[in-house]
């Protein structure tokens, strides 16, 4: 189930509405405060709980994998490089998960801008962008040989 | 012109007591309609339903010297320092406009109910702390209207573009304002002076008057509101949220904050 905003928690500060990368929430014009102004368009892709700094946005989940009277919250410490988790089921059950943000530090990983341009050849070749490389296979991308295939067939 | 009470002058065209019954009437119009505001939208109804629920899911009960304790930092830090905001800008925008409007507020009492008419003579501080009030009220209410309020800054929406929620800092902006350029003209004794005044009392009684439709009434909703969250925080339940994590910095980040549009 799509994104809801709790207005008694958001005070305005318009971070969901830059982050949201489905352009849905916006700021509402009687309260000046943040709702999700198509919930069909909604991702559930979070960018906007984890965002809020006053966590005043929440999401209810599916109910096929979050049974009715469950709970599930996130709460995103940048500080501490954190995610935290807490899923609450209706028996009492508690779930709690705590994830690093990354596990690379801040500017290890190229940006495709820092790569060089592909030649006019490579558009002829078999190999996609940054193979064989990001494929992490020594000796070369596995190629099928006549020798291997049954013989009189091929 | 900063040192003269621009409410003493006006016993030439109004009786001493019209201003004071005026601001009488305006005290009772923000607590009808924040009355009208709470009763209306059902908010103390949910706000209490909210508590209930969050002290029965809690795995701590919160004592009566801990709930006071609470109550003083919030008064504190929420409400005298607005420490909600997570904003710099926003938090110093906030707090100029909000003790701005209480100097502002306050002396304009203290000179209309205690030195109404030129026969008193008002002491000088007053008035200037009348100004002063006044001008930090300009000074951070134009900076959040033009800058920093989320339309213009995150939307990108033109800064004169007016919508009902711009209702409450409009009608503060333009009584503040109204207010200090009628005081001006009255210290030049101009013409002009009665017709500021006039828009004035209109732009004032707008202010006051729409405390039902506009944000007025959440000055006092806000500090319920945190209230409630330092005291979730403190029985354990902090609305559902997980516990603040326990694992050490590893990466950081270096993360530019959002550039609005």
């Amino acid at each position: 189930m799509p994104t809801f905003v709790y207005m008694t928690r958001c005070d305005g500060c318009g971070h969901c509405v830059d982050i949201c990368p489905s352009d849905i929430m916006h700021i509402d014009k009687t309260y000046r405060r943040a709702y999700n102004i198509e919930p069909n368009f909604c991702w559930e892709c979070y960018s906007c709980v984890k965002a809020c700094p006053q966590n005043a946005i929440d999401v209810r989940g599916y109910a096929d994998f979050a049974p009715l009277g469950h709970s599930v919250r996130v709460l995103r410490e940048e500080a501490k490089a954190t995610i935290s988790w807490k899923l609450k089921f209706r028996d009492g059950r508690e779930k709690n998960f705590v994830s690093p943000i990354r596990t690379t530090p801040w500017g290890s990983i190229k940006g495709p801008a820092e790569y060089e341009a592909p030649k006019p050849g490579d558009f002829s070749s078999q190999e996609l962008a940054h193979e064989p490389q990001s494929l992490n296979i020594e000796g070369g991308l596995p190629a099928l040989r006549k020798d291997q295939l049954k013989q009189g067939v091929v | 012109m900063f040192t003269n009470n621009p409410f003493a002058a006006l016993t030439d065209m109004l009786p001493a007591n019209a201003m004071q019954i005026y601001l009488v009437l305006m005290v009772l119009a923000v607590f009808a309609g924040t009355l009208f505001d709470i009763v209306h939208k059902g908010s103390a109804k949910y706000f209490f339903e909210n508590w209930r629920r969050s002290k029965n899911k809690a795995p701590q009960q919160v004592g009566g010297g801990d709930m006071v304790s609470l109550a003083i930092k919030t008064g504190l830090v929420d409400v005298l320092a607005s420490g909600e905001f997570c904003n710099a800008r926003r938090r110093a925008a906030h707090l100029l406009t909000m003790y701005g409007f209480v100097i502002y507020v306050v002396t304009t009492a203290v000179m209309v109910f205690g030195y109404p008419t030129p026969a008193t003579p008002t002491p000088g501080i007053l008035p200037l702390l009348w100004w002063i009030g006044g001008l930090m009220v300009c000074l951070g209410g134009y900076w959040f209207w033009f800058f920093i309020r989320v339309d213009v800054a995150a939307e990108g929406n033109s800064p004169l573009r007016f919508m009902r929620a711009d209702m409450f800092i409009l009608s503060l902006l333009g009584s503040v304002t109204l207010g200090l350029i009628w005081a001006y003209l009255q210290s030049k004794t101009s013409f002009g002076a009665n017709v500021f005044f006039g828009l004035y009392i209109i732009a004032t009684t707008v202010l006051f008057g729409s405390v039902a439709w506009s944000k007025f009434a959440h000055m006092f909703f806000k500090p319920a509101a945190a209230f409630e969250k330092r005291v979730s925080y403190a029985n354990g339940s902090r609305s559902n949220l997980p516990g603040p994590a326990d694992r050490p910095e590893q990466f950081g980040s270096a993360r530019d904050q959002p550039r609005h549009y």
